[in-house]
């Protein structure tokens, strides 16, 4: 497909990359320096990182100050080149662009909901321009609006009682990560080239399908061509590939940037991009053209223009994430699919922003971690985390089966090879409260209206477990297919809408599309069923019959603690579950798959979920991802994460997720106070005495 | 056959090298006043595990072990000799690594053909040594140490390897004299292989709270790390003194 090799890539080893078809992996191969070495060649910050890092520093302050936001866009909409340049310092600045014209400001984006949009700018005090309120009502439709105009009544009561809950109805979807690394390669010309050669294949018949396609193909060109406008804003040409490590590592940048400015999505991560940078740098390096020193100012500048990336969203939202994430996740480590590792001192630069300017959550630096990465790389990592607590790790081992080895993390576990695979983020059904439906017949326990398909309830004063669970599948059952097909609107109308133009620009034509569901509530539908199975459970009825509380008689095992008798009723709700999940159609042909992965919102759920029949109170959290609930894993961590380890991979591709925290004194000995390995003999020979303090 | 095991601990790191499956023996006869565990005190109850339940606990998943193993601690596990034994036998059919927490305080009063049993089959033991003074042992524990003294004396001769365990308790066990004391016992044992110093703690009074038990330390500040580093450092320096002289 290309014509010649660009001068830009000189000194790479050519390949099927630089002959045949848009290939990063196979750049990535070809050129990569594998490092084993130690982190003793990392640098500290430059003066200038370190000046421009107090400005984010002050701005942060200044941003609390205000009340969480510093300053709101309420005119220009934003798109990719909606705005002219912003800086923190020019003349200091190695990577430029903020996401409007000055950091830390907001930008407007209502292509999801102008109602979320005016929210968001209402709770801190702003006002959105009433032209744009204007076009946003009466001439543009929102992805917001058209999921309502589609919405079953059922489907509105199922969000309202959160037995569906965080669904992207209101909000843009994310997931979806664009291979930005095709930018700093390729460049723009290129990549538009191939998206026309794209579209000129293929399309005999007129299909709604590939009318969709070929309208799709033209907005994701449109979109290149902005986002080689959004080049020239800041004085770059970004029409050619990047000719070295600045270039790559801005270039990089740029497509991240176009695609923050144009998507609100509730995780816009950046994929794995610091061992296809390291091979810019070694080159650079190579040529003694950069020192290691600039090398890592590159990067520090970088990272910190991550977390620089902000979003207007409602406190309601900010309260469902506890926070504000933006969840710019980077894929880092990892192992091919020769069995030689993918860690470059790249891989080291990344990890050193956290000495170099302070811990941050943003970006979530996630380790694709493997038994076989190299002993040096993981006693950094290991020190790192000690250091900063602010690493996340991933089974590479796990993972690479399912999608080789040129994947990335999305949000938080959400795994798909880059610029090939995308998502349909799908948020999650509360399977506990599912479990109270079952119970009372479809009846929400909170609201005490029939929300549910009027089954049946449980009846008697003790619940029986084959009844329970014949109830509780028929529930499941229910709420699988109501969830699909509410996702199905979702997602019909996010493309329709509110189309990931730029970011679907830097996949591949056919991409495999994954229509990502999610359970919460895991541990605590596994310890009620394992309480009404192993000791006794009463059922408290309020005046109208509705089961509203629970009184356990007896012990019974607890998931946490490696104990089949339950760990085995969790696996078997997961796997039961999924199966009823897939029994649906699902939008675009998508793949279903499912996560068990709440880090925050399951204390949200948690508010809205009655008392259950494992003891748990009415509004106490629901135990996140699939941990165990707080403080029942009495048997210490190996059993803990033994338990969640059963869980099936297969029927929770989408991610299983451990939140874990342990005192540093539980993981060993201090050597002040343990002496190991002694030897009399050596001892005797040893003229030092030990000082004493 | 089954003992008495009041609970076990998938991810012990301070019972032995390595990460180890710990397991908690009921039963001690001894009332150490600083003992955190007085809930393991009671003979006879617990739940009831045989070698085999606590051993397959163990193999599902011992990918976590590799440089670890199996540490058998209490209560006191030699009240349990049979059982003990016999876990460890089994645990050695598997080629898992044994360790031994003791006070070592049942030693001479079992026989010695049973001690010498159990020690075949254990590759390490932290035997606990609570004061090297006879009379102030007496106070801490309510028993002489004389016994425990000539079991460290035996693991040796038995060619075992041994780590020693000290609790640093605030005015009971933290005068130099003692400290030195220990250092030089130290040298006759030719098998030591660790020191660990303890620090004692008082996070054990919630549990004497629940089991309705006057907590015997009250006026007993925890130690601090630097006290704790300090006394590995005399009871080190005391110990090389008595080598460099034994060999002069």
């Amino acid at each position: 497909m290309f014509k010649e090799f660009a001068p830009e890539w000189e000194g790479f080893s050519p390949g099927r990359w630089s002959t045949t078809s848009i290939n990063v992996r196979d750049f990535i191969h070809k050129n990569i320096t594998r490092y084993d070495g130690d982190d003793s060649f990392l640098e500290g910050p430059t003066e200038a990182t370190k000046t421009l890092w107090n400005q984010v520093l002050e701005l942060s302050q200044q941003e609390r100050e205000a009340g969480g936001v510093l300053d709101m866009d309420t005119d220009i909409i934003s798109t990719i080149t909606s705005h002219g340049p912003g800086y923190l310092n020019k003349d200091l600045e190695k990577i430029v662009g903020v996401q409007t014209d000055k950091p830390f400001k907001r930008s407007l984006q209502p292509f999801g909901g102008i109602r979320m949009a005016q929210q968001a700018c209402k709770a801190y005090g702003y006002e959105v321009n009433p032209s744009v309120i204007d076009i946003f009502t009466k001439y543009r439709k929102t992805h917001n609006q058209g999921v309502f105009d589609a919405y079953t009544d059922e489907m509105k009561l199922a969000r309202k009682s959160a037995i569906l809950t965080g669904l992207p109805d209101a909000y843009g979807r994310g997931r979806i990560i664009g291979d930005y690394r095709r930018v700093a390669l390729y460049g723009i010309d290129l990549l538009i080239a191939d998206k026309m050669h794209q579209k000129q294949n293929d399309f005999v018949r007129m299909t709604s399908k590939n009318i969709r396609l070929r309208e799709e193909l033209s907005e994701q060109i449109r979109a290149l061509e902005e986002l080689r406008e959004l080049g020239n804003i800041y004085g770059f040409d970004i029409s050619r590939p990047a000719k070295n490590a600045q270039e790559a590592v801005q270039w990089l940048y740029f497509g991240y940037l176009a695609a923050v400015k144009e998507q609100n999505g509730a995780a816009m991560s950046l994929g794995r991009t610091s061992s296809f940078l390291d091979i810019y740098i070694q080159r650079d390096i190579n040529h003694g053209i950069l020192t290691e020193k600039e090398a890592q100012e590159l990067i520090d500048h970088f990272i910190m223009k991550l977390r620089m990336v902000k979003f207007a969203r409602t406190p309601e939202y900010n309260s469902l994430f506890s926070g504000d994430p933006t969840w710019v996740t980077e894929s880092i480590g990892g192992v091919a699919v020769d069995g030689q590792h993918m860690v470059t001192k790249n891989s080291y630069r990344y990890l050193n922003t956290l000495n170099n300017i302070g811990t941050a959550p943003e970006p979530n630096m996630t380790i694709l971690w493997s038994t076989r990465l190299p002993e040096n790389f993981k006693r950094f990592c290991a020190k790192m985390s000690i250091k900063t607590s602010s690493i996340q790790y991933e089974n590479d081992d796990l993972m690479r089966v399912t999608h080789g080895d040129d994947y990335a993390i999305a949000c938080c576990v959400s795994s798909m090879r880059i610029g090939k695979e995308m998502q349909f983020f799908g948020a999650r059904a509360n399977l506990a409260k599912c479990l109270l439906y079952a119970i009372n017949g479809g009846v929400d326990e909170v609201m005490k209206v029939q929300v549910g398909p009027k089954y049946r309830a449980v009846e008697g004063d003790y619940l029986d477990y084959d009844d329970v669970m014949d109830k509780y599948d028929q529930m499941m059952e229910w709420l699988a297919n109501l969830y699909v097909n509410t996702l199905n609107v979702i997602h019909y109308m996010h493309d329709k809408y509110s189309y990931e133009k730029l970011q679907m620009a830097l996949h591949d034509r056919e991409v495999k599309r994954y229509f990502a569901t999610g359970i919460a509530g895991l541990s605590v539908v596994a310890d009620s069923l394992s309480a009404i199975k192993y000791a006794k459970v009463k059922c408290i009825r309020d005046e109208n019959g509705i089961v509203v509380d629970y009184q356990v008689e007896g012990d019974f095992p607890k998931y946490g603690n490696d104990d089949d008798r339950v760990d085995q009723i969790a696996v078997d709700i997961v796997r039961r579950f999924m199966d009823k999940i897939r029994k649906h159609h699902t939008y675009r042909d998508s793949v279903p798959t499912m996560s068990i992965l709440t880090i925050t919102s399951n204390v949200v759920y948690g508010k809205k979920t009655g008392n259950t029949p494992d003891g748990r109170k009415q509004g106490v959290p629901l135990a996140p991802g699939a941990n165990p609930m707080h403080g029942r894993d009495t048997h210490g961590a190996v059993a803990s994460l033994s338990s969640v380890s059963k869980l099936p991979f297969r029927h929770a591709q989408d991610g299983i997720s451990n939140t874990f925290s342990i005192v540093p004194d539980a993981l060993g000995k201090d050597t002040r106070i343990f002496s190991g390995g002694l030897d009399l003999d050596a001892l005797a020979e040893d003229e030092e005495n030990e000082s004493f303090t | 056959m089954e003992g008495y095991i009041h609970s076990t601990e998938s991810f012990g790191t301070v019972d032995g090298p390595g990460v180890r499956f710990v397991i908690f023996f009921q039963g001690c006869p001894m009332r150490c006043l600083y003992c955190h565990n007085p809930d393991t005190w009671p003979v006879g109850r617990g739940k009831k595990a045989s070698a085999e339940e606590l051993l397959d606990a163990y193999e599902r998943n011992k990918e976590f072990y590799k440089n670890g193993g199996i540490t058998c601690t209490g209560g006191e596990p030699m009240m349990q000799m049979e059982f003990l034994t016999a876990l460890f036998r089994e645990a050695k059919k598997r080629s898992i690594h044994t360790c031994l927490d003791t006070s070592g305080i049942v030693f001479g009063s079992v026989g010695l053909s049973e001690i010498d049993a159990l020690l075949s089959v254990t590759d390490m033991v932290m035997l606990d040594i609570k004061h090297i003074d006879q009379k102030k042992h007496i106070a801490l524990t309510g028993h002489s140490n004389e016994r425990i003294l000539a079991f460290a004396r035996h693991i040796c001769e038995s060619n075992t390897d041994l780590w020693i365990r000290h609790v640093l308790v605030p005015k009971w066990t933290d005068d130099r004299e003692s400290l030195e004391q220990l250092g030089c016992f130290l040298s006759e044992l030719k098998t030591l292989k660790g020191l660990d110093i303890l620090p004692y703690h008082n996070m054990g009074i919630e549990k004497y709270k629940q089991l309705n038990l006057p907590y015997p330390l009250e006026d007993i500040e925890p130690a601090s790390m630097d006290m704790a580093e300090n006394a590995r450092k005399i009871i080190l320096n005391s110990l090389k003194k008595a080598l460099r002289r034994e060999r002069e």
